[in-house]
């Protein structure tokens, strides 16, 4: 039989360990926050565990910056992100619900194709990708980081298996049977049921396009057009040294929060998504 | 799944909602991807102002590669992922056992689980360059190590490799542990109770238990989990790429593979890059292709060796 004692000392083994993991991944972003509530003269004294008095004096010269114009760039994020996010989700669904629902030739054929580049990495077509974008005039804008996201294998796989546990196809031929033509059937009746599913790639797309550096990084050119990581890869490149410390501490704290804040709200449904979706860089 | 209908046919719905997808994908994946590959097979790149090429060389560019660093800097996505990736599996099997084990009674597990998914949501980029700043000379580590009196003067992490490919090693750890924890958690999860009820009858400790069945039940999930960490790890760009400012330093070690194909795109060589890609895509390609075999297989034991080694058990039982 087993003792109580070393289930018992497994379980203080496994908090032990559960606290040290939680304090790695907890650590880093306090001293952020500590530190961008702090002048430049305060941190060239060293580290303090407290928090200082001048978050709004370093939020105000970030938003005063004119080589790093980062209240631009969280907007330009914002604009790609949900917009990304946005037709991201509805064509997947789109798609998954032409796969699902209609029967034709070439079903099995399409169905098979996508799951094939389901973790194809966008990379390896980047040289590709650029030529393209600069011949159809698209280059140095924000489309391209956009539109691209109508074909997301991932996001149509979770909403294909979302729709083979919760969508039943009876459904479909009762609305029809009532009338319903069929891009209206997908609009009023599919989307609602498909909410929670959209709701959760929405929130993973959004963060996946505002995290992007590879491909803006690339197609982006001109300042006021840049999106908050290439602003963060400008200011790794700067004369570093000579800058305020405490505005460089709040310009990636600029950049993480939104996403913080979001995930502090709907932490149950990110995590839950996790597992449903499974498939991720 | 299949139903059946006949009176009308709806088939060209079918296509016409599947449209937008594939002509998204036609238009910003497949034309770039034979852009990508036939132009690896002309010398095209810009010297200075002056353009060159583009002029058919043959295999010339994969010739050129092959002698050139490409294969250091495999090398070092390699090295770069193993680190990440050796911990984060061991950790997240740990966790993720412990989770699902009613008897550890783990407290605040809800919270436990928010915390360490969080760094995956966090921007790379910006969680490099605050790397970068933490870790710098004057940074908030080397004087709260100096003020702890375990060191006399400042590390600095980033001039030497292991420094460098350490940290890249503990940024990728933690910002995929979690995201790892919680994938395995669900297949543990998914395990029917009646095994874990049997083997404790058998009197299966927790470490057999782990190791016996376990393990062996989630490892259609662990090769996907394996497979698609590779690609994620072939990919690996913005944590090197910010940390060391897209130097590598020091002497190219941290180099990665994407941030060698970054160089040859901004520098416009686009035969160069081509080549690369095309050997990034054979590889992926084939990852791919095992990612497929794992997602689509109707065996519920998963990847095509576990049905085999199966069958051969299944003969032995027999005879």
């Amino acid at each position: 039989m087993k003792s109580k004692g070393y289930n018992g000392f497994r379980t203080v083994f496994a908090h032990v360990l559960l606290i040290i993991l939680s304090f790695m991944c907890l650590f880093f972003f306090y001293i952020l926050l500590v530190n961008a509530t702090r002048s430049h003269a305060e941190l060239q004294k060293g580290f303090s565990v407290l928090p200082g008095s001048h978050l709004l004096d370093n939020f105000r010269s970030v938003a005063n910056d004119g080589t790093f114009p980062m209240v631009r760039g969280v907007i330009n994020s914002l604009f790609v992100s949900t917009c990304s996010a946005a037709i991201c989700t509805y064509f997947s669904a789109l798609t998954a619900y032409g796969l699902y629902a209609y029967d034709f030739k070439l079903r099995k054929v399409a169905f098979t194709f996508i799951m094939a580049i389901l973790v194809m990495p966008t990379q390896v077509t980047a040289m590709g990708f650029l030529r393209l974008i600069t011949r159809m005039g698209m280059y140095d804008s924000l489309a391209p980081l956009i539109i691209p996201s109508i074909a997301s294998p991932s996001v149509f796989y979770f909403m294909y298996s979302y729709m083979q546990s919760s969508l039943p196809l009876s459904l479909v031929e009762a609305a029809r049977i009532d009338g319903s033509g069929e891009v209206r059937t997908f609009n009023q009746i599919v989307l609602p049921i498909m909410k929670p599913a959209m709701a959760v790639q929405a929130i993973f797309t959004f963060v996946g396009s505002w995290n992007n550096y590879f491909v803006p990084a690339l197609v982006i050119q001109s300042k006021e057009k840049m999106t908050v990581p290439i602003l963060i890869a400008l200011l790794r490149g700067a004369d570093y040294m000579n800058r305020d410390m405490g505005k460089i501490y709040m310009m990636i704290m600029v950049a993480i929060v939104p996403i913080i804040v979001v995930y502090l709200f709907l932490s149950k449904y990110i995590i839950a998504g996790v597992t449903l979706g499974g498939v991720k860089g | 799944m299949k139903q059946k209908r006949k009176k009308i046919d709806y088939s060209k719905w079918g296509y016409i909602f599947i449209l937008p997808f594939f002509v998204s994908f036609f238009i910003f994946s497949l034309i770039p991807l034979v852009d990508t590959v036939r132009y690896s097979f002309y010398e095209y790149f810009k010297s200075g102002l002056k353009q060159i090429g583009p002029t058919f060389i043959g295999m010339d560019n994969y010739v050129s590669l092959l002698q050139s660093d490409m294969l250091k800097y495999a090398g070092n996505t390699l090295i770069l992922w193993i680190i990440g990736f050796v911990p984060q599996i061991v950790i997240a099997l740990l966790l993720a056992s412990w989770f699902v084990d009613v008897r550890l009674k783990i407290r605040g597990q809800q919270f436990f689980k928010v915390v360490i998914y969080l760094p995956n949501l966090i921007m790379a980029s910006a969680f490099a360059m605050l790397f970068f700043t933490l870790f710098s000379n004057k940074g908030p580590v080397n004087s709260i190590l100096m003020s702890m009196g375990l060191i006399d003067s400042p590390v600095d992490f980033l001039a030497t490799a292991f420094g460098t490919r350490s940290l890249i090693g503990v940024m990728n750890f933690l910002m995929w542990f979690g995201n790892t924890t919680i994938m395995l958690m669900a297949a543990i999860m998914g395990i029917s109770p009646d095994i874990f009820e049997a083997s404790e009858i058998d009197g299966c400790n927790s470490i057999q238990r782990f190791f016996y069945i376990t393990l062996p039940m989630i490892r259609p999930i662990l090769a996907y989990t394996l497979i698609t960490s590779i690609i994620g790890g072939l990919q690996m760009f913005d944590v090197p790429q910010i940390l060391t400012n897209g130097q590598g330093n020091p002497d190219r070690t941290s180099t990665t593979l994407i941030m060698f194909l970054n160089n040859h795109l901004k520098s416009k060589n686009y035969g160069m890059a081509g080549a690369l890609s095309v050997y990034l895509f054979i590889v992926s390609g084939i990852l791919c292709f095992i990612v497929y075999r794992i997602t689509n297989d109707d065996d519920p034991d998963g990847a095509k060796a576990a049905a085999k080694k199966k069958k051969k058990e299944e003969r032995k039982y027999v005879k």
